[in-house]
Protein backbone atom coordinates (compact mmCIF):
# COMPACT_ATOMS: atom_id res chain seq x y z
CA UNK A 1 0.00 0.00 0.00
CA UNK A 2 2.89 2.22 1.20
CA UNK A 3 4.28 1.19 -2.83
CA UNK A 4 0.91 2.77 -4.21
CA UNK A 5 1.07 5.72 -2.36
CA UNK A 6 4.73 6.30 -3.33
CA UNK A 7 3.52 5.64 -7.21
CA UNK A 8 1.07 8.29 -6.80
CA UNK A 9 3.68 10.41 -5.29
CA UNK A 10 6.13 10.30 -8.14
CA UNK A 11 3.38 10.57 -10.75
CA UNK A 12 1.93 13.82 -9.26
CA UNK A 13 5.43 15.00 -8.30
CA UNK A 14 6.76 14.92 -11.53
CA UNK A 15 4.11 17.44 -12.94
CA UNK A 16 5.42 19.75 -10.84
CA UNK A 17 7.85 20.31 -13.74
CA UNK A 18 5.13 21.30 -15.94
CA UNK A 19 4.03 23.66 -13.41
CA UNK A 20 7.02 25.43 -12.63
CA UNK A 21 7.69 25.89 -16.18
CA UNK A 22 4.56 27.71 -17.03
CA UNK A 23 4.92 29.77 -13.70
CA UNK A 24 7.91 31.61 -15.01
CA UNK A 25 6.39 31.72 -17.99
CA UNK A 26 3.21 33.62 -16.76
CA UNK A 27 5.87 35.97 -15.26
CA UNK A 28 6.42 34.56 -11.68
CA UNK A 29 9.57 34.60 -10.71
CA UNK A 30 11.40 31.33 -9.33
CA UNK A 31 10.48 32.40 -5.71
CA UNK A 32 6.99 33.22 -5.82
CA UNK A 33 6.90 30.08 -7.85
CA UNK A 34 8.38 28.02 -5.02
CA UNK A 35 6.53 29.55 -2.65
CA UNK A 36 3.25 28.62 -4.16
CA UNK A 37 3.75 24.91 -4.39
CA UNK A 38 5.10 25.45 -0.46
CA UNK A 39 1.88 27.31 1.05
CA UNK A 40 -0.61 26.79 -1.26
CA UNK A 41 0.21 22.82 -2.56
CA UNK A 42 -2.94 22.40 -4.22
CA UNK A 43 -2.58 21.61 -8.00
CA UNK A 44 -5.63 23.04 -9.23
CA UNK A 45 -5.75 26.59 -7.43
CA UNK A 46 -1.93 26.85 -8.38
CA UNK A 47 -2.73 26.48 -11.74
CA UNK A 48 -5.41 28.96 -12.11
CA UNK A 49 -3.19 31.50 -10.15
CA UNK A 50 -0.82 32.08 -12.97
CA UNK A 51 -3.39 31.25 -15.48
CA UNK A 52 -5.48 34.45 -14.46
CA UNK A 53 -2.42 36.43 -13.86
CA UNK A 54 -1.14 35.36 -17.47
CA UNK A 55 -4.28 36.77 -18.68
CA UNK A 56 -3.46 40.07 -17.36
CA UNK A 57 -5.82 39.28 -14.46
CA UNK A 58 -5.25 41.23 -11.05
CA UNK A 59 -3.13 39.55 -8.47
CA UNK A 60 -6.91 39.83 -6.24
CA UNK A 61 -8.99 38.10 -8.87
CA UNK A 62 -6.11 35.47 -9.30
CA UNK A 63 -6.50 35.09 -5.81
CA UNK A 64 -10.04 34.51 -5.43
CA UNK A 65 -9.88 31.86 -8.52
CA UNK A 66 -7.39 30.03 -6.43
CA UNK A 67 -9.34 30.26 -3.06
CA UNK A 68 -12.55 29.33 -4.99
CA UNK A 69 -10.57 26.36 -6.66
CA UNK A 70 -9.23 25.50 -3.09
CA UNK A 71 -12.71 25.91 -1.67
CA UNK A 72 -13.20 21.13 -2.74
CA UNK A 73 -10.48 20.68 -0.50
CA UNK A 74 -12.91 21.52 2.29
CA UNK A 75 -15.38 19.80 1.07
CA UNK A 76 -12.93 16.30 0.82
CA UNK A 77 -11.40 17.26 4.70
CA UNK A 78 -15.51 16.98 5.58
CA UNK A 79 -15.28 13.52 4.28
CA UNK A 80 -11.68 12.02 5.08
CA UNK A 81 -12.17 13.99 8.80
CA UNK A 82 -13.92 11.32 10.55
CA UNK A 83 -12.14 8.78 8.66
CA UNK A 84 -8.47 10.19 9.67
CA UNK A 85 -9.54 11.70 12.84
CA UNK A 86 -6.46 13.64 13.34
CA UNK A 87 -6.04 16.21 16.26
CA UNK A 88 -4.26 18.70 17.22
CA UNK A 89 -0.96 19.13 16.07
CA UNK A 90 -1.17 16.57 13.96
CA UNK A 91 -4.36 18.17 11.87
CA UNK A 92 -2.61 21.16 11.84
CA UNK A 93 -0.18 19.60 9.55
CA UNK A 94 -1.70 16.69 8.18
CA UNK A 95 -4.26 20.04 6.65
CA UNK A 96 -1.38 20.75 4.28
CA UNK A 97 -1.08 17.21 2.61
CA UNK A 98 -5.21 17.40 2.53
CA UNK A 99 -5.39 17.59 -1.76
CA UNK A 100 -7.08 14.92 -4.44
CA UNK A 101 -4.67 12.13 -4.34
CA UNK A 102 -4.29 11.95 -0.55
CA UNK A 103 -7.70 12.13 -0.19
CA UNK A 104 -8.53 9.35 -3.16
CA UNK A 105 -5.76 6.67 -1.14
CA UNK A 106 -7.07 7.42 1.95
CA UNK A 107 -10.88 6.40 1.25
CA UNK A 108 -12.34 3.20 1.20
CA UNK A 109 -9.42 1.76 3.19
CA UNK A 110 -10.69 -0.79 5.98
CA UNK A 111 -10.03 0.69 9.31
CA UNK A 112 -8.41 4.26 10.60
CA UNK A 113 -4.75 2.86 10.67
CA UNK A 114 -4.48 1.80 7.13
CA UNK A 115 -6.70 5.07 5.89
CA UNK A 116 -4.12 7.11 8.14
CA UNK A 117 -1.13 5.41 6.15
CA UNK A 118 -2.61 5.94 2.79
CA UNK A 119 -3.18 9.55 3.29
CA UNK A 120 0.09 10.74 5.09
CA UNK A 121 2.28 8.03 2.69
CA UNK A 122 0.95 9.99 -0.49
CA UNK A 123 -0.09 13.35 0.71
CA UNK A 124 4.08 13.53 1.77
CA UNK A 125 5.59 11.87 -0.98
CA UNK A 126 3.76 14.35 -3.41
CA UNK A 127 4.62 17.25 -0.69
CA UNK A 128 8.31 16.36 -0.99
CA UNK A 129 8.32 15.84 -4.80
CA UNK A 130 5.78 18.38 -5.91
CA UNK A 131 7.97 20.91 -4.58
CA UNK A 132 11.32 19.52 -5.78
CA UNK A 133 10.10 19.19 -9.37
CA UNK A 134 8.55 22.72 -9.42
CA UNK A 135 12.15 24.39 -8.32
CA UNK A 136 13.37 22.40 -11.61
CA UNK A 137 10.50 23.38 -13.23
CA UNK A 138 11.06 26.44 -12.38
CA UNK A 139 14.82 27.20 -13.12
CA UNK A 140 14.46 25.47 -16.51
CA UNK A 141 11.65 27.12 -17.52
CA UNK A 142 13.82 30.37 -16.60
CA UNK A 143 16.76 29.31 -18.72
CA UNK A 144 14.58 28.76 -21.46
CA UNK A 145 13.81 32.30 -22.45
CA UNK A 146 10.15 33.04 -24.43
CA UNK A 147 7.74 30.59 -23.42
CA UNK A 148 5.51 30.97 -26.75
CA UNK A 149 8.50 29.99 -28.64
CA UNK A 150 8.00 26.52 -26.82
CA UNK A 151 4.73 26.47 -26.64
CA UNK A 152 4.07 26.49 -22.79
CA UNK A 153 0.97 29.00 -22.85
CA UNK A 154 -0.94 26.79 -24.60
CA UNK A 155 0.71 24.01 -22.19
CA UNK A 156 -1.67 25.56 -19.20
CA UNK A 157 -5.10 25.44 -21.05
CA UNK A 158 -3.86 21.13 -21.57
CA UNK A 159 -3.40 20.92 -17.85
CA UNK A 160 -6.66 22.26 -16.72
CA UNK A 161 -8.49 20.26 -19.19
CA UNK A 162 -6.48 17.13 -17.53
CA UNK A 163 -7.54 18.67 -14.50
CA UNK A 164 -11.10 18.15 -15.41
CA UNK A 165 -10.88 15.45 -17.53
CA UNK A 166 -11.81 12.78 -14.90
CA UNK A 167 -14.87 15.12 -13.85
CA UNK A 168 -16.56 14.62 -17.36
CA UNK A 169 -18.03 11.01 -17.20
CA UNK A 170 -20.74 12.89 -15.65
CA UNK A 171 -23.34 14.25 -17.94
CA UNK A 172 -24.19 16.78 -15.47
CA UNK A 173 -20.77 17.87 -15.20
CA UNK A 174 -20.53 18.18 -19.22
CA UNK A 175 -23.45 20.51 -19.13
CA UNK A 176 -21.96 22.70 -16.63
CA UNK A 177 -18.94 23.11 -18.23
CA UNK A 178 -19.52 24.15 -21.61
CA UNK A 179 -22.20 26.65 -19.94
CA UNK A 180 -19.46 27.82 -18.31
CA UNK A 181 -16.58 27.69 -20.93
CA UNK A 182 -19.27 29.72 -22.82
CA UNK A 183 -20.38 32.34 -20.15
CA UNK A 184 -17.05 32.78 -19.53
CA UNK A 185 -15.44 33.54 -23.43
CA UNK A 186 -19.05 35.53 -23.70
CA UNK A 187 -17.90 37.81 -21.42
CA UNK A 188 -14.10 38.33 -22.35
CA UNK A 189 -14.10 41.34 -24.63
CA UNK A 190 -16.50 43.01 -22.09
CA UNK A 191 -14.73 42.74 -18.81
CA UNK A 192 -11.63 43.03 -17.71
CA UNK A 193 -9.03 39.95 -17.38
CA UNK A 194 -10.06 37.63 -14.66
CA UNK A 195 -13.63 38.35 -14.62
CA UNK A 196 -15.02 36.04 -16.66
CA UNK A 197 -13.45 33.03 -14.95
CA UNK A 198 -14.96 33.98 -12.12
CA UNK A 199 -18.44 34.86 -13.17
CA UNK A 200 -18.02 31.21 -14.24
CA UNK A 201 -18.17 30.28 -11.15
CA UNK A 202 -22.12 31.56 -11.06
CA UNK A 203 -22.89 28.79 -13.51
CA UNK A 204 -22.03 26.34 -10.70
CA UNK A 205 -24.28 27.72 -8.46
CA UNK A 206 -27.01 28.36 -11.05
CA UNK A 207 -26.81 24.97 -11.80
CA UNK A 208 -26.81 23.42 -8.15
CA UNK A 209 -29.59 25.31 -6.89
CA UNK A 210 -31.91 24.65 -10.08
CA UNK A 211 -30.78 20.32 -10.64
CA UNK A 212 -31.82 17.75 -8.58
CA UNK A 213 -28.78 15.79 -9.36
CA UNK A 214 -28.27 13.20 -7.11
CA UNK A 215 -24.67 12.39 -5.59
CA UNK A 216 -22.95 14.60 -7.48
CA UNK A 217 -19.57 14.03 -5.04
CA UNK A 218 -16.89 12.61 -7.58
CA UNK A 219 -13.43 11.68 -6.04
CA UNK A 220 -10.62 12.04 -7.75
CA UNK A 221 -9.16 8.57 -8.93
CA UNK A 222 -5.68 8.13 -7.71
CA UNK A 223 -2.46 6.77 -9.88
CA UNK A 224 -3.31 9.29 -12.50
CA UNK B 1 4.94 43.76 -4.70
CA UNK B 2 0.88 43.06 -5.19
CA UNK B 3 1.79 39.45 -6.42
CA UNK B 4 3.28 38.62 -3.26
CA UNK B 5 0.67 39.48 -1.52
CA UNK B 6 -1.54 37.63 -3.54
CA UNK B 7 0.88 34.46 -3.50
CA UNK B 8 0.92 34.35 0.20
CA UNK B 9 -2.52 35.29 0.81
CA UNK B 10 -4.17 32.69 -1.60
CA UNK B 11 -1.91 30.23 -0.33
CA UNK B 12 -2.44 30.96 3.17
CA UNK B 13 -6.47 30.95 2.52
CA UNK B 14 -5.78 27.52 0.74
CA UNK B 15 -4.13 26.14 3.66
CA UNK B 16 -6.82 27.50 5.80
CA UNK B 17 -9.72 25.85 3.72
CA UNK B 18 -7.91 22.77 4.08
CA UNK B 19 -8.09 23.04 7.93
CA UNK B 20 -11.31 23.93 7.95
CA UNK B 21 -12.74 20.92 6.31
CA UNK B 22 -10.70 18.61 8.94
CA UNK B 23 -11.89 20.45 11.75
CA UNK B 24 -15.74 21.17 10.70
CA UNK B 25 -18.57 18.53 11.57
CA UNK B 26 -19.16 16.97 8.64
CA UNK B 27 -22.83 17.57 8.75
CA UNK B 28 -22.21 21.25 7.40
CA UNK B 29 -22.24 19.77 3.99
CA UNK B 30 -25.64 16.91 4.39
CA UNK B 31 -27.52 20.20 3.07
CA UNK B 32 -27.84 18.65 -0.47
CA UNK B 33 -27.45 22.36 -2.13
CA UNK B 34 -24.58 23.28 -0.61
CA UNK B 35 -23.06 19.59 -1.85
CA UNK B 36 -23.94 20.32 -5.30
CA UNK B 37 -22.69 23.76 -5.59
CA UNK B 38 -19.51 22.73 -3.88
CA UNK B 39 -18.97 19.82 -6.10
CA UNK B 40 -19.83 22.19 -9.39
CA UNK B 41 -17.41 24.68 -8.73
CA UNK B 42 -14.03 23.08 -9.73
CA UNK B 43 -16.08 21.98 -12.92
CA UNK B 44 -17.25 25.33 -13.88
CA UNK B 45 -13.94 26.88 -13.03
CA UNK B 46 -11.75 24.78 -14.57
CA UNK B 47 -13.73 24.59 -17.70
CA UNK B 48 -13.69 28.50 -17.65
CA UNK B 49 -9.97 28.13 -17.45
CA UNK B 50 -9.65 25.96 -20.38
CA UNK B 51 -11.50 28.50 -22.47
CA UNK B 52 -10.07 31.46 -21.49
CA UNK B 53 -6.94 30.57 -21.63
CA UNK B 54 -6.87 29.09 -25.08
CA UNK B 55 -9.06 31.67 -26.75
CA UNK B 56 -8.49 34.80 -24.98
CA UNK B 57 -5.73 37.26 -25.66
CA UNK B 58 -5.40 40.83 -24.23
CA UNK B 59 -9.39 41.19 -24.35
CA UNK B 60 -10.09 39.68 -27.47
CA UNK B 61 -11.22 35.84 -28.52
CA UNK B 62 -8.33 34.60 -31.10
CA UNK B 63 -7.95 31.28 -32.70
CA UNK B 64 -3.85 30.47 -32.56
CA UNK B 65 -1.22 27.34 -31.92
CA UNK B 66 -2.98 27.26 -28.30
CA UNK B 67 -6.34 25.75 -30.06
CA UNK B 68 -3.96 23.24 -31.87
CA UNK B 69 -2.26 22.74 -28.62
CA UNK B 70 -5.64 22.13 -26.89
CA UNK B 71 -7.03 19.58 -29.84
CA UNK B 72 -3.56 17.65 -29.00
CA UNK B 73 -4.28 17.34 -24.87
CA UNK B 74 -7.97 16.17 -25.92
CA UNK B 75 -6.79 13.30 -28.22
CA UNK B 76 -4.20 12.38 -25.62
CA UNK B 77 -6.78 12.35 -22.90
CA UNK B 78 -9.49 10.15 -24.71
CA UNK B 79 -5.98 7.95 -24.91
CA UNK B 80 -5.75 8.00 -21.47
CA UNK B 81 -1.59 9.77 -21.44
CA UNK B 82 -0.13 10.64 -18.11
CA UNK B 83 -0.42 14.23 -17.05
CA UNK B 84 3.06 15.34 -18.08
CA UNK B 85 2.44 13.54 -21.69
CA UNK B 86 -0.49 15.59 -22.13
CA UNK B 87 0.74 19.04 -20.89
CA UNK B 88 4.12 18.79 -23.11
CA UNK B 89 2.76 17.34 -25.98
CA UNK B 90 0.40 20.08 -26.42
CA UNK B 91 2.89 22.62 -25.88
CA UNK B 92 4.96 20.96 -28.38
CA UNK B 93 2.58 21.05 -30.68
CA UNK B 94 1.92 24.46 -30.40
CA UNK B 95 5.13 25.35 -30.59
CA UNK B 96 5.95 23.45 -33.86
CA UNK B 97 2.86 24.96 -35.35
CA UNK B 98 4.72 28.24 -34.65
CA UNK B 99 7.82 27.44 -35.65
CA UNK B 100 6.43 26.83 -39.46
CA UNK B 101 3.99 29.45 -39.42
Amino acid sequence: MIRDSLGVGIATGLYGTSFGAVAVASGLSVAQTCTLSLVMFTGASQFAMIGVLAAGGTPLASALTALLLGSRNTLYGLRVGPLLEFRGGRRVAAAQLLIDESTAMSLNRPDRTLARVGFVATGLSIFVLWNLFTFIGAVAGEALGDPETYGLDAAVGAAFLALLWPRLSDSVNRIVALTAAAVALALVPYTPAGLPVLAAGGVALLFGLLSKHEDATEFPEAGR
Amino acid sequence: MTIWLAVVGAGIGCYLLKLAGLSLPPRVIEHPVVERIADLIPVALLAALVAVQVLASDGSLVIDARLAGLATAFVLLLVRAPFLVVVFGAALVAALIRLWS
